[in-house]
């Protein structure tokens, strides 16, 4: 891919945070097990684009996903989602919450498991499993599924009832390219209908399919750019090296 | 709280139930087997046999409900769907009453077949009525699922929930008063026997077994029974933190 390809891609929005944050991290220290996983973290996203979550294993961004949906302790710091603290009710009702590892239900077939999400939260499962292409699935049992089609159902049960804030926490990892790109349109398609979507991936190279990225290394945030000024920044179109780049710059 | 989904996520348990016919079949057939076996061993001893026979058909559903329920939710917790329920509308007491009502439900199932059959072909034979003997074994049924949710509260591993049934159940089989009856033992132990709910839930079946017109004292009993399992349920519900680490 070209420096060019990369400049069309979606940069017609600023990367500096608005006052539309859907989500805003002001000094956020998350602490585990004794020892600090989230280093005083600036940060916000908006709505209406796909945000990418980058950085490898253990950088902290199940941590960061976490803290946004209300379900991480010793959290330090503020953290407004929504106009609203993480956990509250208001919350609750409009946040889709994909966790790392698929979390369904394995004796539930995958309608039914979509199913209950749906009771939940409100929302139709047909248009959903027809998005994460499972429709001809529906009656099988999650347990019999292959490990990239339960990925599929868990992303099926957090995008059930189409909230407003979206928090994916892998949701590519051993997919198929062909599929891999299948979802990343429909994250674009959902961020177009006005989501805010948070995508967590180590896969540096998916980074071209984020309107932004925020980049994580041990806890701390490397960078808050679009693909194109990353590009810009560090001279280079690999994105693996772009990332040592940014590194070492600072 | 919301009704819809509690019994949205009572639905979901079932369904879950349903589709592990093996475990339906065991919760189902394993106190009938004790019950059985109990019958067999008191072969030439029949009046122990109605003795002992009524209040284990107390504690046998007590414990398959208990290791069941305190597993399912360990299982939602390991697994990561408790997480994510955590993080949607869903209330800690409607997730938790959402299992007391399927485990309920399923346990009613359970006390009706190990009633029919003890009452039924094994000869167990009670003076009070019979219908409240079921009911009272389905109350107790409801108490394993309350405390099976609390004990599950505390537990993060596998083997740390199963361990909780030795500590929460077998001291209240010691002290319930089937092995030394309650007002023989010493009195600090009977003082602890009286604020164990399995105590209450085998004072009823004594009642059942021995009296004709047990009926009052053995609703006293059901409603303590109660009391123990709804408050099992609320502290299981307190305890459930929605932030872990």
């Amino acid at each position: 891919m070209t420096a060019q390809s990369i400049a069309a891609g979606r940069t017609d929005s600023p990367s500096v945070a608005s006052s539309m944050d859907a989500v805003r991290f002001r000094d956020v220290t998350v602490q585990r097990g004794g020892r600090a996983v989230l280093h005083h973290v600036d940060a916000s996203f908006s709505a209406g684009r796909v945000t990418g979550l980058f950085g490898p294993s253990g950088s902290g961004k199940s941590t960061l996903i976490r803290a946004i949906a209300g379900v991480q302790s010793n959290v330090h710091g503020t953290i407004t989602v929504l106009g609203e603290r993480p956990g509250s009710m208001a919350v609750r009702r409009v946040l889709g919450y994909m966790t790392q590892s698929p979390s369904v239900y394995e004796d539930l077939t995958v309608a039914e498991n979509v199913r209950y999400f749906a009771s939940i939260r409100g929302g139709e499962i047909g248009d959903v499993l027809e998005r994460v292409q499972l429709s001809s699935h529906a009656n099988q049992l999650v347990r019999n599924l292959s490990g990239g089609q339960r990925a599929r159902v868990s992303l099926a049960a957090a995008l059930v009832g189409r909230p407003r804030l979206l928090l994916l926490d892998e949701p590519t990892v051993g997919l198929d390219p062909l599929l891999r790109r299948d979802l990343w349109n429909l994250f674009g398609e959902l961020a177009g209908e006005g989501a805010a979507l948070l995508v967590s991936s180590h896969v540096l190279d998916e980074a071209r399919r984020c309107d932004e990225v925020i980049l994580v290394r041990e806890g701390r945030i490397i960078a808050q750019l679009t693909p194109a000024e990353l590009s810009v920044r560090t001279g280079t179109e690999d994105l693996d090296e772009a990332f040592i780049r940014l590194i070492e710059q600072r | 709280m919301s009704a819809s989904r509690t019994l949205a996520t009572a639905r979901r348990v079932l369904l879950q139930l349903r589709h592990d016919p093996r475990t339906i079949a065991l919760m189902l057939l394993v106190p009938c087997v004790l019950e059985t076996l109990l019958r067999l061993i008191y072969a030439h001893h029949r009046a122990t046999f109605d003795e002992a026979g009524a209040p284990l058909l107390a504690f046998f559903p007590l414990t398959t409900v208990f290791l069941v329920t305190s597993i399912a939710l360990l299982r939602e917790r390991v697994t990561g769907t408790l997480e994510r329920l955590l993080a949607s509308p869903l209330g800690r007491l409607e997730l938790l009453g959402g299992y007391a009502l399927s485990f309920g439900l399923f346990a009613t199932a359970q006390a009706i077949v190990v009633c029919a059959l003890t009452l039924g072909p094994l000869g167990l034979r009670v003076q009070g009525p019979v219908a409240l003997l079921v009911v009272l074994a389905v109350c107790v049924a409801l108490l394993g699922t309350g405390l099976g949710l609390l004990a599950s509260a505390f537990a993060r591993t596998e083997f740390q929930v199963v361990q909780f049934f030795p500590l929460i159940i077998l001291p209240q089989l010691l002290l319930c008063g089937l092995i030394v009856a309650r007002n023989r033992m010493p009195s600090g132990l009977h003082a602890i026997s009286d604020v164990l709910p399995l105590s209450y839930a085998v004072d009823g079946m004594h009642h059942l077994s021995r009296q004709v017109g047990a009926g009052g004292a053995v609703t006293a009993d059901i409603a303590i029974v109660l009391a123990f399992a709804a408050g099992a349920l609320v502290l299981g519900a307190a305890t459930l933190r929605r932030r872990t680490d």
